[in-house]
């Protein structure tokens, strides 16, 4: 007997929504955690054993707190613009592989719950919506730091929008497909350097500058520190989410935090070899014991651009906004151009050479 | 005023290496510094040996007070919170006692001139700082309450026989 179709894919929806907002709460909480330890500190410790309960206590917080809508706003662009914000931080997690597929009572389940083959201008179109989440934010506030943190915000995010488009570029020239599955299946083929050594055919080992140029883009797209200028604090108080309180606002650090998911996701599947251990597989282990350990593998390289997110972010100071739109447009833009242009001269010469 | 803008070398222009630099040495305060936090209702943070903190009086070896109540330290005292009322103990040994010793801890500076004054050590400031209270009564230090303050200091601390100045204290 086999399952209908949508079972395993009604389950897979379920359970990567359900780690996804785990991990967005837990992630509130790595991010106080590890600013701590940078600091010296200790961190959250008074709920549960090492504080570990702290997102729950925020979360009962957040829900219980009085839902004040102020009385100058935009009412529906007010409610709206938290929803539009969280909603395609979600969403874009769809498109991204987190493992091989796996054989459940003779059905092939690829652990991915979309195979888009538009893969990645999909997760990137779904990306730039949140600018209209930010700006409708600050808008819909009446209010002067909000509206100046949604000008920031939509400026920001327009620019680096291209840098994050174009730095790519490089990348999928060499993998010559934009589905994303395919780029991964594509990395765990290796590539002897010198003749000898086996490299596995991740991005990173052809595209360094594009990798570096992307996660400088995935920064600023996500608000983090150090280019966090739409929020910042000592300047605009607390930018467009100013005038927002209770969940609203914890809707705010949601999509920002899962923004932050999908783009290391992101990171991972297009430069680090997706769910791919090099080596595991002339182990000669079951197929479905190998996806497990993929989607391990995957977990584990989410898990380290999550923490570098979190550790850039306590240790860089912030940009100004000059220096932001400067580093964009005449740092990361002509950097990215020249590397689609080298990539492309090299590939012309590889195909010529065979 | 012109301030000039530092020459940057290629390598600080390129944010990279220094942005490395950065990230390694809050990776060394992670790794390595112990945090500097004290947690302070459970872990209390511990005080200098001289510290200011709640009166106490001394007791001679019967547990009655070495207070001789000459009123020296209610003269020095610049907040004017100690009051007292000096009686006969109809003792042979002791000239004069203090029969109400107050202190008003809410007035109270924690300068220490008390037990400077006092001629026979028989007033000091214990290192105790936590008695917190919602009621104002509570933190008039009565004679009473001054005595049993000896538990806030070690037990071979709280009874003095000393004989600091014999024309004052006769034990």
């Amino acid at each position: 007997m086999t399952l209908p179709e949508f079972i395993p894919l009604i389950a897979k929806v379920l359970i990567c929504f359900f780690v996804v907002l785990t991990l967005t709460a837990y992630l509130t909480l790595a991010e106080r955690k590890f600013s701590a330890f940078i600091q010296d500190r200790i961190g959250p410790n008074r709920v549960g054993p090492l504080g570990l309960l702290q997102p729950l206590a925020d979360g009962v917080k957040f829900i219980f707190k009085e839902d004040v809508i102020p009385a100058q706003v935009h009412k529906v662009y007010y409610i709206l613009a938290p929803a539009l914000l969280l909603v395609p931080a979600l969403l874009g997690y769809v498109a991204i592989p987190f493992g091989d597929s796996v054989e459940i009572a003779g059905q092939t389940v690829p652990l991915q719950i979309a195979n888009v083959d538009l893969g990645i201008l999909y997760v990137l179109a779904i990306g730039g919506l949140s600018v209209y989440g930010l700006f409708m934010a600050g808008w819909a506030s009446n209010n002067k730091y909000s509206l100046l943190g949604g000008l920031r915000a939509s400026a920001q995010m327009v620019s680096y929008e291209l840098t994050l488009g174009l730095s790519i570029v490089g990348a999928l020239l060499v993998y010559g497909t934009t589905n994303l599955r395919d780029i991964v299946h594509q990395q765990t083929e290796y590539w002897m350097m010198f003749g000898v050594v086996p490299v596995p055919k991740w991005g990173i080992v052809f595209q360094p500058v594009g990798f570096i140029l992307f996660l400088v883009s995935a920064f600023a797209e996500s608000n983090r520190l150090p280019f966090d200028l739409p929020e910042a604090e000592n300047e605009l108080v607390g930018g467009y989410h100013t005038e927002y309180g209770s969940m609203k606002f914890a809707m705010f650090f949601m999509g920002e935090y899962t923004g932050m998911i999908t783009l290391s996701g992101l990171i991972v599947t297009l430069f680090f070899g997706g769910w791919h251990v090099p080596g595991l597989e002339g182990a000669g282990l079951p197929a479905n014991i190998i996806a497990a350990i993929g989607v391990g593998a995957f977990c584990v390289k989410v898990g380290f651009f999550l923490f570098l997110f979190i550790w850039v972010r306590w240790t860089l100071p912030r940009f100004r906004y000059d220096q932001l739109m400067g580093l964009s447009w005449k740092g990361v833009f002509p950097v990215a151009l020249i590397n689609v242009f080298l990539t492309g001269i090299c590939l012309y010469l590889h195909h010529r050479s065979m | 005023m012109i301030i000039e803008k530092p020459h940057l070398s290629l390598f600080q222009k390129a944010y990279l290496p220094e942005v490395a630099r950065g990230l390694w040495i809050t990776m060394k305060h992670m790794l390595r510094k112990k945090p500097v936090t004290y947690e302070y209702p459970e872990k209390p943070k511990p005080v200098p040996a001289n510290f200011r903190g709640l009166h106490r009086l001394i007791q001679r070896p019967g547990g009655r007070e070495r207070c001789v109540a000459c009123e020296l330290c209610l003269t020095a005292c610049p907040a004017n919170c100690i009051s007292m009322v000096a009686a006969d103990p109809g003792d042979p040994n002791v000239e004069k006692y203090p029969l109400r010793y107050e202190i008003d801890t809410l007035r109270c500076i924690y300068c220490g001139f008390c037990e400077e004054a006092c001629p026979c050590d028989a007033i000091e400031l214990t290192p105790h700082y936590e008695f917190a209270s919602s009621r104002r009564e509570d933190f008039v230090q009565t004679k009473e309450k001054l005595l049993e303050n000896n538990r806030y200091v070690p037990e071979a601390e709280r009874v003095s026989n000393a004989r600091t100045n014999e024309t004052y204290l006769r034990v």
